[in-house]
């Protein structure tokens, strides 16, 4: 029977009352969404936090929205609802792509963006797709809010910018004309986390690749991202032979290790080969060729 | 820590440890042990439950973090005496063999007809991709569920008879 060790529980009434609580009760305090990745971690004795503070009942944290020109998206969004958004399907379809193979509809009614944000795990989903598209999150602390590029927030693996008095409110990704995206995964079977996985985001300018982002996940990739293979496409034709050259630059720069889950060259040849499909999909739907 | 939910449409509480994971304060706690505990890791599915009607695995939620809240298991589905026409559908279309997986099973599919009253098959697969069933190869779980999608007010008079 895994059961974690002892801990005091405190409900959270609203965001404020969130940092307050933290203050309190200092850096032995976390907070707690979905749980489906603090619990397992508790559970396995791999986190052992004094008080749980839990942010269920904490309300204007579960949209999804226009705001300017940016999708905002509240740190208590389910995976549930991001894969069921149809805002998000039409902008990003790289979300649906990712949820769609993320563990499986029991968790993901449960799972949260900002709770898999947090974790940090190398091998996340959203994460990856996250570093693909960049875009920002909101921290907010008992002195206000403040806005951390995506690309800077994930410091390591299980490590981000929030700090201990701090609570990810939203994720925020900025709207662009002429894009596509798309989600590649290779898992050893069905909702388990990947062997490697790649996401893409592609704007056209004609026939140009006017930006490019690529995340990748479980590779070992700093920060998700490989910038050479990004800088690679900018500027280039949106053809196999531009797709190729990143694909190649993502295989030699990330970092897999060899585990349970595969061999280190059998990572670099999927992370090139989903790099690949990933770009190739999400140029075809910046084209309106695909959905 | 006092702990007070709804369970099956009654006011339940009881005095716990924050620890306590909902699977075990249903089973251990209130005596509910329709809902089973099996991987304890939210892979195997067995433990699903409804809370506020949403399918989740209550080994991987605090009995905590459901207070307060409207939670349904297997034992509150049949109304009166009355199976439920997922029950039934398991009964009539074999759905089950050593019954491990069966609340689970029960939980997610009533969870999926809810949203979606006349899934095809390859929903019904995705939907119960986490549950796991070591017996039957999932042919039979999905005849049950399509079952149930095809008599929402559950068998009919003549189907009685010839059953």
């Amino acid at each position: 029977m895994q059961v974690p060790e002892t801990f005091d529980y405190e409900r959270a009434s609203n965001i404020d009352d969130a940092i307050a609580l933290l203050e309190r009760h200092g850096d032995e305090a976390r907070l707690i969404a979905g749980g489906h990745s603090l619990l397992p971690m508790m559970k396995l004795r791999l986190a052992f936090p004094e008080v749980l503070i839990d942010i269920n009942d904490v309300p204007d944290l579960d949209h999804i929205r226009i705001d300017g020109d940016e999708i905002a998206i509240g740190a208590m969004v389910r995976h549930a609802a991001i894969l069921d958004s149809a805002l998000l399907a039409e902008h990003y379809p790289i979300f649906r792509d990712a949820e769609r193979v993320i563990a499986d509809p029991l968790v993901r009614n449960r799972g949260t963006i900002g709770g898999s944000f947090c974790q940090a795990d190398p091998a996340e989903d959203l994460s990856a797709v996250g570093a693909a598209l960049g875009g920002s999150v909101v921290v907010r602390s008992s002195s206000g809010s403040r806005t951390v590029p995506m690309r800077e927030f994930h410091e390591g693996p299980y490590e981000t910018k929030v700090g201990d008095a701090e609570i990810l409110t939203e994720v925020r990704f900025p709207i662009r004309n002429a894009t596509g995206s798309a989600y590649e995964k290779v898992e050893r079977r069905v909702g388990d986390w990947a062997v490697a996985a790649a996401g893409a985001f592609v704007q056209l300018d004609g026939d140009m690749i006017a930006d490019a982002g690529i995340g990748l996940a479980a590779v070992g990739a700093d920060h998700f991202i490989v910038p050479d293979a990004e800088a690679a496409l900018r500027g280039k034709p949106a053809i196999r032979e531009s797709f190729e050259e990143a694909a190649q630059l993502c295989h030699d720069q990330c970092s897999p290790v060899t585990d349970q889950r595969g061999p280190e060259d059998y990572k670099r040849h999927l992370a090139r080969e989903l790099v690949l499909r990933a770009l190739t999909r999400a140029t075809a739907r910046a084209r309106g060729e695909e959905s | 820590m006092q702990v007070k939910m709804t369970v099956n449409g009654e006011e339940r509480e009881a005095d716990v440890e924050a620890r306590m994971l909902l699977v075990h304060y249903l089973r251990d706690e209130l005596g509910l042990t329709g809902t089973h505990w099996g991987c304890d890791t939210s892979n195997c599915g067995t433990c699903t439950v409804a809370v506020d009607g949403q399918a989740i695995k209550s080994c991987t939620m605090l009995a905590a973090m459901a207070g307060g809240r409207d939670v349904e298991t297997v034992e509150g589905v049949a109304v009166g005496g009355e199976l439920d026409p997922v029950q039934e559908g398991f009964m009539r279309e074999h759905g089950l063999q050593c019954g491990f997986c069966t609340p689970g099973m029960i939980m997610t599919a009533r969870w999926l007809l809810a949203r979606d009253p006349d899934p095809d098959e390859a929903t019904i697969r995705e939907a119960i991709s986490g549950n796991l069933c070591r017996c039957t190869g999932y042919e039979n779980i999905v005849r049950a569920v399509r079952w149930a999608a095809e008599h929402p007010e559950g068998a009919t008079d003549a189907e009685e008879v010839s059953a």
